[in-house]
């Protein structure tokens, strides 16, 4: 239950990349058959992209994931327009593919506002109007919280950045597949998506940039990508992103509806647990998001316990992360310290079922007590329950 | 996270879990902001550690090095266990990833916490390094 972490490959996005692995081996650039056939694999994922999030073909470049995207939109645009301003305005829960750019940027020279957010982890456009100044040139604000899944007013936020005419980039790499995405409707100039949320390949993903918007490359060299990103077009990966994108958008619906049926008994059944606090947004959420924080106890101690019973979480504990820090958006969101450990996210995907939701509760509740039990902190009245 | 064999043992089946009443000795170090507490009861009789006892919030590195360095110390003597390093406690669990050897520091730590409050409760100066 980790499908915001990654998601397994579906299987007719394997089947359409298999031969672009094997015989249709060609390079884009060539100018032979075998790199034309290529090219129009290429071309073809790139249309399937466009139409997913409502943009048009030429304003798709193909990168190598979500972090490539964010970093490529955050310093290509403040690059580009640093003559106009040198002001960014983002969100303290953005990802670190966001947040260390935009950290690397104001050693750069650029001045960074992170707008705060509300215990929902919620962005608001007032404050976003009260931090734009004369030289903001870019804001950049996720659809979607990859930990907590609270979905952000990005329409609201997209008028605001047109009204004052600055570039407004979205990491929507959680969104997609879960969120209808309509770029022109929602005013955003660029997005940043990942194959690999959306059962496609990992190592791949896109970034959309309207078309007339003015951003400098990161990667320089060969005329990919209409010379704005240099490097052989991973195309196996992209055939697969193009099919898995397709697929994604077209059952949206049906699939949030399922999921959203298995999210709220999981979340029910989590709740009934003592001591048990949901994080995040309780309606404007992802519909295959869960995360709580459990008191007393330690996020990685219950992941291993989990583990072992054969269930796959993440959580925001520092002990968890490789840079022992605790979840950045959790301490965001109000979170006090030593809860923010106890947490635990839950991501759903198209594999999961009622039953797993089942599973889960039977197993959790005894796990918790477990460390519980053995926790200093827990007080004698949620002791061996 | 990389855990050995042991690692996940004394994780899983932790030796030692629990709390003393009326115990000689506690000591407590750790903090809940950092994600590590570890808390060690102690039972003396005639200078030496008669029972030992833990609770622990924190990972499972934490929980290993807890209940390792509890058996470690279980029948010695006060001064032998004073001598318990976190090394030896790593050691003894097969080795501990780096990023995690500080789980083995507070087992050090708790468990030197636990014999100077025997000691200061027995009127003796405490210990030092």
């Amino acid at each position: 239950m980790d499908n915001s972490a990654t998601t397994p490959v579906r299987k007719e996005v394997v089947e359409e990349m298999l031969p672009y692995l094997t015989e249709n081996f060609g390079n884009p650039s060539s100018i032979y058959e075998l790199g034309k056939t290529s090219k129009h694999a290429v071309e073809k994922a790139r249309k399937r992209v466009a139409d997913a999030i409502g943009a048009e073909e030429n304003e798709i470049y193909f990168t190598s994931g979500g972090t490539e995207s964010d970093n490529w939109a955050v310093k290509g645009i403040a690059f580009a327009n640093r003559n106009r301003g040198k002001h960014i305005i983002t969100s303290s829960i953005e990802h670190h593919a966001v947040l260390h750019a935009c950290a690397w940027l104001e050693g750069q020279g650029f001045d960074v506002t992170y707008l705060p957010v509300d215990r929902y982890g919620m962005v608001s456009p007032e404050d976003l109007k009260n931090a734009i100044r004369d030289d903001t040139i870019l804001i950049s604000i996720m659809l979607a919280n990859n930990e907590i899944g609270t979905i952000q007013p990005v329409e609201e936020i997209g008028k605001i950045a047109r009204e004052n005419r600055i570039f407004f980039h979205t990491d929507a790499v959680q969104a997609i597949g879960h969120i209808p995405v309509d770029v022109k409707r929602m005013n955003i100039d660029l997005l940043s998506l990942s194959g690999h949320k959306f059962e496609g390949p990992k190592g791949c993903g896109a970034l959309y940039i309207r078309k007339g918007t003015k951003i400098e490359a990161l990667l320089h060299g060969g005329a990919q990508e209409r010379k704005r990103r240099a490097g052989t077009e991973n195309v196996p990966s992209i055939v697969g992103l193009g099919k898995a994108i397709e697929l994604a958008t077209d059952e949206l619906k049906e699939e949030n509806k399922t999921l959203l049926e298995i999210r709220e008994r999981l979340i029910e059944g989590l709740l009934k647990i003592p001591k048990t606090h949901l994080n995040g947004h309780p309606t404007e959420r992802l519909a295959n998001n869960v995360n709580v924080t459990f008191e007393y106890i330690e996020g990685e101690s219950l992941l291993l316990l989990l583990n072992a019973k054969g269930i796959f979480a993440s959580s925001g504990s520092a002990c968890n992360s490789t840079s022992l820090e605790p979840s950045h958006v959790l301490i965001a969101c109000g979170v006090p310290h030593e809860i923010v450990h106890g947490s635990l996210r839950l991501s759903l995907g198209r594999m999961n079922t009622l039953e797993d939701v089942d599973r889960v509760l039977e197993v959790l509740p005894e796990i918790v007590q477990k460390l519980r039990n053995m926790s200093p902190l827990t007080p004698q009245e949620y002791r061996n329950l | 996270m990389d855990y050995s064999v042991k690692v996940m043992d004394h994780f899983s089946n932790p030796r030692n879990m629990g709390c003393i009443e009326n115990c000689d000795g506690v000591g407590e170090v750790g903090n809940a902001k950092c994600g590590d507490i570890m808390k060690i009861f102690l039972k003396v009789e005639e200078d030496r550690i008669v029972d030992v006892k833990f609770q622990t919030f924190g990972c499972g590195a934490a929980i290993a090095s807890s209940s390792m360095a509890t058996e470690l110390i279980k029948g010695k003597t006060l001064k032998e266990a004073w001598q318990l390093s976190n090394k030896a406690v790593a050691e003894a669990l097969d080795g501990l990833p780096p990023i995690k050897m500080h789980c083995s520091m507070l087992a050090e730590e708790a468990i030197h916490e636990a014999i100077n409050d025997y000691l200061q409760k027995k009127g003796l100066e405490p210990w030092t390094e």
